[in-house]
Order: C-alpha cells, then sequence, then structure tokens
C-alpha cells in the first residue's frame, strides 16, 4: 500500500519532468549513434610519406593503398619538409643508408609507415631470391646445353624453373565477421555505461532532493519503513530504466544491426541488474552529496572509471596491480556478461556468475541504504 | 488515562554537544505546549526526540504510554515540519493523498479528511495547483493541513505561524482550541508571543535548559510582569546571573 503510493508519486514526479524524461531515454540513444559513428572508420588511414633520392625499385615496393607518396626535390631538412606539408614521414637515400624520420603526431600512422616499409623489404628479399634463382636456373640450362653438344648426349627433360609459391589466404571468423569493426567490441560496454551512468545520476539526484527538501524527513516522521521507501524508490526508478534499457537494447539491435550471437532477454536482464547497481549507488551516494553540485562531484569517482576497468582495454593488458581494481567494478561483471553474450553466444549458466556479483553489490547498496536513512529517524 | 507526553530527566545531543539537558515535561490530553524561545535554543531537536525521530541520550519519553522511539506510534500523531517538506512538482491534493497513504489512512476517510484538512487552511480552491507555484504562506498552510489530516490525538507543529496572516492565524488558533477542547494534546514551538499567549501551558527553552515552565497567567505572576515575553526576557536575565554565580 505505502509502497505502492510511492511508486506513484515517483511516476507522477518523473512524467511531469519531461526534461529529465529527455535525458533518460534520448541521451543514451545520442551518445551510442556518437559511438557508432566514431568508429565506422574502420581502415581507411593513410599516411603520407615523402620520399627523396630513394631507389624507384624500394619506392615502388612501398606503394600500398595506406600510403601515399609524394616525391620531393626541395633540399630542406626533413623536419622542415614535414612540417610545411604536413606529411607523415620522409624517407631520405644516401647510398645505402635510408633514413626515416617520422612525425609521429598520429601513432598508427606511424605504424602503417615502418610495417609498409618492412614489408618492402621482405618484399624486396624476395624478389632478389626470385631473380637470382632464375639467374642460376638459366645459367644451368646453358651449362647443360654446352655439355649436350659436347657429349652428343640426348636432351635430357628440361627441367622448368619452379615458380615461386604465392598462397590465397582466407580467413574464418569464430565470432563476428570481416566487416566487424571496434564498436562491435565497444557496444556492449557502452551500452552498459550509459544505462550504468544515467540510472545513477538520475536517482541520486532525486534521493538528494529529497533529502535536501525536508521531505524524506517529513517521510520519516510517518509510520512507513525505512525498507518502504527504499522498495519504493527501487521500483518507482527502477521501471524507468526498465524502459530505457529495453529501448537501448532495441535501439543497438535494429538501427546498428549489431548481430547478437546469444539471446536478447538475457541482453536486457543483464542490463537491469546493472541499472538495480547503479541505482542503488545512486541513492547511497546521495548520502554523501549535500547539494546536487556535490553529487555531480561523484561522477568522475563513481561513474568515469568504471569504463576503463570494463574492458574498453583488455583487462590482460592493464599492469598487473591494478587488475585486482576491475573486480570492485560493477561495469565490469555487466559489460564482460554482455560482451559474451553479443560476440559468443553465452548462455544463461555462462553468465551467471556475472549476474551473482552484480545482485551481490545490488544487496549490499541496498544494506548500506537502509543503514545510512537510521541517520534521519532511529527506528 | 495516564499522561500523553511524558519527559523525564532528558539529556539529548549530537555526538558530544549537549543540545538540551534535564529536560521534565508531562502532558495531558486537551493541554496546548507552547515551545519558547530563541533559535538554537534546542526546541526542534525536543520535538524530534518526542517524536522518536532521535533516540534520548539519557532519560524518558513516553508518548501515549508507549516508550519512544516507537515507528508505529507516529501514526497517531500529525507532525508539521519548520521547513515546508513538500513535492513541488505535485498539486496540493497529490500531496494530501501522498503523505495521508503514509500515515496509513484508508481512501474513503482519506478523501472525507482533505476536505475538512483543506478547509480548515482555506486551501480548498487551490488543491488542484502545483505546489510549485504556492506562496510561501500557502506552503505553511498546506503542511498545516497534512498534519490535521489523519485526525491524530497529537499534534506537533513547529512553527505554524509563520507566513501566516493575522486573519488566518485567529481561525487556525480557533481549530486548534476546538481540538484541545476534544481532547487531542497539541504541542508548538514558536517565536511569536501572541501564540505563546494562546497557549495553555508554556515551556521556555534557553541554551538547552527549560528556565521556566508553567501556564501563561502562573508564569506572568512568577516573574511579576505584565506580559508572557516579559517573563521570557525575567527568566533569561535570570538564568544569565544563576550561570555567573557558578
Amino acid at each position: 500500500m505505502r509502497i505502492l503510493a510511492m511508486i506513484k508519486r515517483v511516476f507522477r514526479e518523473m512524467l511531469r519532468d519531461k526534461r529529465t524524461l529527455a535525458l533518460m531515454f534520448i541521451a543514451p540513444l545520442f551518445i551510442l549513434s556518437l559511438v557508432y559513428f566514431l568508429f565506422q572508420g574502420n581502415a581507411t588511414t593513410t599516411a603520407s610519406l615523402a620520399t627523396r633520392g630513394v631507389d624507384r625499385t624500394l619506392v615502388t615496393a612501398v606503394k600500398n593503398k595506406h600510403i601515399e607518396l609524394h616525391s620531393v626535390s626541395e633540399t630542406a631538412s626533413p623536419t622542415k619538409v614535414i612540417r610545411e606539408h604536413n606529411y607523415a614521414g620522409m624517407i631520405t637515400q644516401d647510398g645505402h643508408h635510408l633514413t626515416v624520420t617520422l612525425a609521429n603526431t598520429d601513432q598508427s600512422k606511424t605504424a602503417i609507415i615502418k610495417q609498409g616499409l618492412q614489408a618492402a623489404q621482405v618484399k624486396l628479399q624476395m624478389q632478389a631470391a626470385h631473380t637470382t634463382v632464375q639467374k642460376q636456373a638459366l645459367a644451368l640450362k646453358q651449362m647443360s646445353a654446352a655439355l649436350r653438344q659436347a657429349t652428343g648426349a640426348p636432351a635430357p627433360k628440361a627441367s622448368r624453373p619452379v615458380p615461386l609459391a604465392t598462397y590465397h589466404t582466407h580467413f574464418d571468423y569464430l565470432y563476428g565477421s570481416d566487416d566487424s569493426t571496434f564498436f562491435d567490441t565497444l557496444l556492449p560496454i557502452m551500452t552498459g555505461f550509459v544505462v550504468f551512468f544515467f540510472v545513477f545520476l538520475i536517482s541520486g539526484i532525486a534521493l538528494l532532493r529529497e533529502r535536501t527538501t525536508g521531505t524524506l524527513y517529513r517521510l520519516l516522521a510517518t509510520p512507513v519503513k525505512r525498507g518502504e521507501i527504499v522498495a519504493g524508490y527501487l521500483i518507482g526508478y527502477g521501471t524507468f530504466a526498465f524502459i530505457q534499457t529495453l529501448l537501448v537494447v532495441l535501439f543497438t539491435i535494429y538501427v546498428f544491426k549489431v548481430q547478437i550471437l546469444g539471446s536478447v532477454g538475457l541482453i536486457l536482464l543483464i542490463n537491469v541488474l546493472l541499472a538495480v547497481v547503479a541505482l542503488t549507488l545512486g541513492l547511497l551516494i546521495s548520502t554523501f552529496a549535500a547539494s546536487e553540485f556535490q553529487m555531480i562531484q561523484f561522477i568522475p569517482i563513481v561513474a568515469i572509471p568504471q569504463i576503463f576497468f570494463a574492458g574498453i582495454i583488455p583487462i590482460s593488458s592493464l599492469p598487473h596491480w591494478l587488475q585486482p581494481v576491475s573486480y570492485i567494478m560493477p561495469l565490469y561483471y555487466g559489460a564482460s556478461g554482455m560482451s559474451a553474450v553479443v560476440q559468443k553466444g553465452a548462455t544463461f549458466v555462462d553468465v551467471l556468475p556475472n549476474m551473482g556479483v552484480l545482485l551481490l553489490f545490488a544487496i549490499v547498496f541496498l544494506v548500506l541504504n537502509l543503514i545510512t536513512m537510521r541517520r534521519y529517524r532511529q527506528v | 488515562m495516564g499522561d500523553v507526553i511524558k519527559v523525564s530527566h532528558l539529556q539529548q545531543g549530537y555526538g558530544k554537544t549537549i543540545v538540551l539537558k534535564e529536560i521534565n515535561l508531562t502532558l495531558q490530553a486537551g493541554d496546548i505546549l507552547g515551545l519558547i524561545g530563541p533559535s538554537g535554543a534546542g526546541k526542534t531537536t525536543l520535538i524530534s526526540t518526542i517524536m522518536g525521530m532521535l533516540r534520548p541520550q539519557k532519560g524518558t519519553v513516553t508518548v501515549l504510554d508507549t516508550t519512544m522511539p516507537n515507528r508505529e506510534l507516529l501514526g497517531r500523531i500529525g507532525y508539521m515540519a519548520q521547513t515546508d517538506a513538500l513535492y513541488g512538482d505535485l498539486t496540493a491534493m497529490e500531496n494530501l493523498q501522498f503523505f495521508g497513504q503514509m500515515q496509513g489512512m484508508a481512501k474513503a476517510k482519506l478523501a472525507e479528511r482533505i476536505q475538512y484538512a483543506a478547509g480548515i487552511v482555506n486551501l480548498q480552491s487551490a488543491l488542484g495547483k502545483y505546489v510549485k507555484a504556492y506562496s510561501g504562506g500557502m506552503k505553511r498552510r498546506l503542511s498545516l493541513a497534512i498534519a490535521l489530516l489523519a485526525d491524530p490525538e497529537i499534534l506537533i507543529l513547529d512553527e505554524p505561524t509563520v507566513g501566516i496572516d493575522p486573519e488566518l492565524r485567529q481561525q487556525i488558533w480557533h481549530e486548534l482550541h476546538r481540538l484541545a477542547k476534544n481532547g487531542k494534546t497539541i504541542l508548538l514551538t514558536t517565536h511569536v508571543m501572541e501564540d505563546a499567549e494562546q497557549s495553555s501551558y508554556l515551556m521556555m527553552i534557553r541554551e538547552g535548559e527549560a528556565i521556566a515552565q508553567g501556564t501563561p497567567a502562573a508564569l506572568i505572576e512568577q516573574y511579576q510582569v505584565t506580559s508572557v515575553e516579559a517573563a521570557f526576557l525575567q527568566a533569561g536575565r535570570d538564568q544569565d546571573a544563576h550561570s555567573r554565580n557558578d
């Protein structure tokens, strides 16, 4: 009865606050769309490389679709040339000595040039080997012809020069396809984060407002149980969080056409659990804030670090001492669970541990909420 | 029937700071207690302790034969806070409904009592308005209506008359006297001497001590002055003189 009244009130307040509604339902889609477009440009990076006095064979060998070559004749120093034309790098040749100067402002371009040069060297070596083999074969042929003339023996069946082996590579993918982009990896993390962030913020500020206007104290001056207040909040804001999650997940499936190998229901379930954790954490954190501004100050402490430990950077590539930090981040469990479902088709049982940990987080935060509310009423 | 509110040897504070010391108070049904004293004297702390929001550090508080704090007993107390604790995004009607449900009222009774409570504070015509559009005085009146809503045996009003015009103040006092006559017990804090004079019993609190208590007439006689205000000032001077002698 009281819980129902609490829920009804939360609904009314939310539905009348159009800006907050928009923030909750439109902002996440906006952010996800931005991320989508940001990571669409998959492999189109090209590096411009200037050459001066470099052997033509080398230049042709270096040429590939990621490297744009510019032959320059100016005598200025490479640094000056790079600066002037905004090249990614420049090669100069002095006898057998090659000097490569790199701008190194964009490390991906630096990598492209380095790879290009390495590939060119391999190519040239192979060509050299090939010509040597051909020359030797020719010499051999001439020798055997001369020998035959001298001995009058019948010509042995001429051995054809062995053609250089070329391979055709075909890629098979265990997960995803050859048009998978970084976005596919990022998506579960971003979805989780967006849900977590907005639910955390909105529920936290809602309870904070209740504290600062004195309505929480007034509420506690009625026979309501603290648990009923928290439950009302949980169900009231939880409903909005659920709708938000549903919207975000459907949006990613139907608009971004992200292929989900596992079940959509499971993704929803993980997201809802994540939302509940965010909700209870938001309510708890609001205890330590005296104003909306102070609530915002918790974002860089509570919300932002989560995203770094959620798998954007693979956990195994983090410094060893930093890796355990992931295990106290709710988003890590949510995002890794979702990634497993989206990319590997994990089942309910596979992600059960992740969901269990999320549930544990929610319970701990709930209990802490009930305890901190004792500050207002001691029974 | 026993005492409605009984406070004995109460000491209250937050952590190590002591806000109230050695408070003794007994109220019967029909009493109107006026708590007067400068701001920061500990009036609100005393109210919170009587309601059971705070556990007494020392001493006991008994309300309706129940030792406080007790959550369920809050259903029999009507409370009006010092700050208007209202939901601005809801209408006055929705605020009344919400707090009525929290107080544990049945739906049919609630609808009937809303009309009554809104009538007392002259808000019937403004019930459909959003509270954020209310003036300060209107918010105060709505807070009072919420306190009256559940027809509680005890009314605890923290500064009920701030921002209320003289005519309405008179009307409210008329209602409070009527409720007291019907056996309700009322406890209110105030800065306003007119309110103090309307109370049947007064307690003056200063620096956490009850410096004087009794009926207004008895206090005026005790300090040999002509008004409650003068009695309060004299009691304060006596307290200062006393503490200097210590």
